[in-house]
């Protein structure tokens, strides 16, 4: 009896390694952001709580270097993120609405390469196409780069959205004579909003996060923050780089918070 | 359902299908030209000779491949041994990916079980915390781990704040620390596919293995693992490979002496000293097995 009522849910010691999974994820993150108030210039001894590390970001030496970075990195992921969805939702209408048509399996696949190609490998093979067709690498192939590898993050949360919603509202637009292009942008495209913030959101961060791609294609004298962060790493941790990690930390964890609840919204709504 | 609605009826009014062509292009034309052409061209270049100063002669030559496989002894005069030097580069890098995929699945699949049976009003929660991480810069990440594993770290502080050392753990440029970075860095990617596929199980299953006096974990091995596994395949694929790649972990938190195929690779494109039709043959090397895994993964889902 006893045994048949124990809970088929319920394995002895899961939820110490959910405990443990959690503190790994965590552990590091929250060290760095309570060391970035450390009062003290050397990283090892605390020296009581101090804001000046954040001061000094924006003020301090560096900060030109910095707030260079900051612009490159925040306007190619805007610009990026743009341009993937703009692919994505296109590409997407064309997959969900498409019904079968030749050389769909190859399309899927063309989309999602991006994701199946190791980084490093996408990061050498561009290289060595700008340099070949002779383009110089800076701001402009760093676009492209993040342009070409946002797609498939993009394209994800559009395309589960679209497959959530059914072609009768496009339907009754058609028959009421709505033009085909009016009844994709005033009726199908706000229905896939949610999706298209969330897949938009998805690029942003993945562009704005990328190191190794855009260390191969930036060319010298270009930083964006993930690669101004990494010179500065090389020669030791600083606390200033504490600080910067925990600002980007906060400005992620801003975004993912975002597209959870875009999400949540989204899901009311049906 | 609903997906099913939407194709039966693409016969009638809202047939994007005379627009496939034109909307599916654009990413045609920016995935072939700046992604297919440079891995074609990237092949290209594994076949050249290499120049002095970085790049490449124009001139067929498979001295990369030769490179890479044999040992012609300093002056390649020598009767060709095989090279061990860069096959064993690939070892490691192999079981490091193989151990991180290994240890995320052990903590990750009974953490996505943990969540996939909370309360589903508190399971979106749950799956937020384990993506706020993914969603933090892996850079930062990677840093962040650095920092805590340092010789003076707060992890060796506390450990010997507790009395468990006498002095610090040298972790840091070791394969050790490789790894923590490895299983640290790409955990939520085995969580995130296993809660998925847990969440969709029939929990009935486990109650009529139950009924039929199956213990606990013979439930679990026999039926849950089964119906669960296209979820532990995707979760050990999207550890595996970037694991393979890897250049952050290796590059931060290991030495001259913890070298994975990433840190190979990215080193021929440094600068004058580097090799870049080598590289390009290590990379060719590297996507091969990465298409490999991947083909047999769509085979093995194909024959299910």
């Amino acid at each position: 009896m006893a045994s048949a009522r124990t809970d088929i849910r319920r394995y002895a010691g899961f939820s110490t390694l959910t405990a443990l999974c959690l503190t790994v994820l965590y552990v590091p993150l929250i060290v760095v952001a309570v060391y970035s108030f450390n009062d003290s210039r050397s990283i090892t001894a605390w020296g009581g709580f101090s804001v000046r590390w954040y001061v000094d970001v924006f003020t301090g030496p560096e900060s030109p270097v910095f707030r260079a970075a900051a612009w490159n990195s925040i306007s190619i992921a805007f610009l990026a993120s743009t341009a993937a969805t703009v692919i994505a939702v296109s590409a997407a209408v064309a997959m969900v609405r498409g019904g079968r048509f030749r050389g769909r399996q190859a399309s899927f696949a063309v989309i999602n390469l991006p994701l199946m190609v190791p980084e490093i490998v996408i990061a050498v093979a561009t290289l060595i196409f700008f340099t070949t067709i002779g383009l110089r690498t800076g701001y402009g192939t760093i676009l492209i780069a993040h342009v070409t590898f946002c797609i498939p993050f993009a394209y994800l949360p559009i395309s589960a959205r679209l497959q959530g919603i059914e072609d009768t509202y496009e339907l009754a637009a058609r028959d009421l004579y709505a033009t085909r292009w009016q009844a994709f942008r005033l009726v199908l495209l706000p229905l896939m909003m949610p999706g298209v913030i969330s897949g938009w959101l998805l690029a942003f961060i993945i562009s704005l996060d990328d190191f190794i791609i855009t260390n191969f294609v930036k060319g010298a004298g270009m930083e964006t923050l993930p690669t101004a962060i990494f010179g500065s790493v090389k020669q030791g941790i600083k606390p200033n780089i504490m600080a910067i990690s925990t600002l980007m930390l906060a400005v992620s964890a801003v975004f993912v918070t975002l597209s959870y609840l875009i999400n949540r919204i989204g899901q009311k709504a049906r | 359902m609903a997906g099913g609605a939407a194709t039966d009826s693409t016969s009638s009014g809202t047939s994007w299908r005379r627009l496939v062509l034109p909307l599916l292009l654009p990413s045609w034309l920016v995935v072939g030209i700046f992604l297919l052409m440079p891995v074609a061209l990237m092949a290209i270049y594994s076949f050249l000779a290499k120049d002095f100063r970085g790049g490449v002669i124009w001139q067929f030559s498979i001295e990369a491949y030769d490179q890479f496989f044999l040992d012609r002894g300093l002056f390649g005069d020598e009767p060709p041994r095989p090279n061990w030097a860069y096959i064993a580069i690939f070892w490691r890098s192999i079981w490091q990916a193989g151990l991180a995929t290994l240890l995320c699945l052990a903590i990750g699949f009974p953490t996505a079980w943990f969540i996939a049976t909370r309360n589903p009003r508190h399971r979106a929660l749950w799956i937020f915390l384990i993506t706020v991480p993914y969603w933090v810069n892996l850079l930062i990440r990677t840093v962040s781990m650095r920092f805590l594993l340092r010789d003076q770290g707060p992890f060796n502080e506390a450990l010997m704040g507790i009395g468990l050392i006498d002095s610090p753990l040298r972790i840091i440029n070791t394969d050790l620390a490789v790894q923590i970075g490895l299983f640290y860095s790409y955990l939520p990617f085995m969580v995130l596919p296993i809660y998925a596929a847990v969440e969709r199980y029939n929990f009935a299953l486990s109650e009529a293995a139950r009924d039929l006096y199956a213990g606990p974990w013979t439930v679990l091995r026999e039926v849950v693992l089964p119906s669960v596994r296209p979820g532990i395949v995707a979760g050990c694929i999207l550890v595996f490979i970037p694991s393979l790649g890897a250049f952050l972990a290796p590059d931060l938190l290991g030495g001259a002496r913890t070298y994975m195929i990433g840190s190979l690779i990215d080193e021929q494109f440094r600068g004058s000293a580097g090799n870049w039709p080598f590289g390009s043959a290590v990379a060719m090397v590297l996507l091969t097995m990465v298409l490999a895994v991947l083909l047999w993964q769509a085979r093995a889902r194909k024959a299910r």
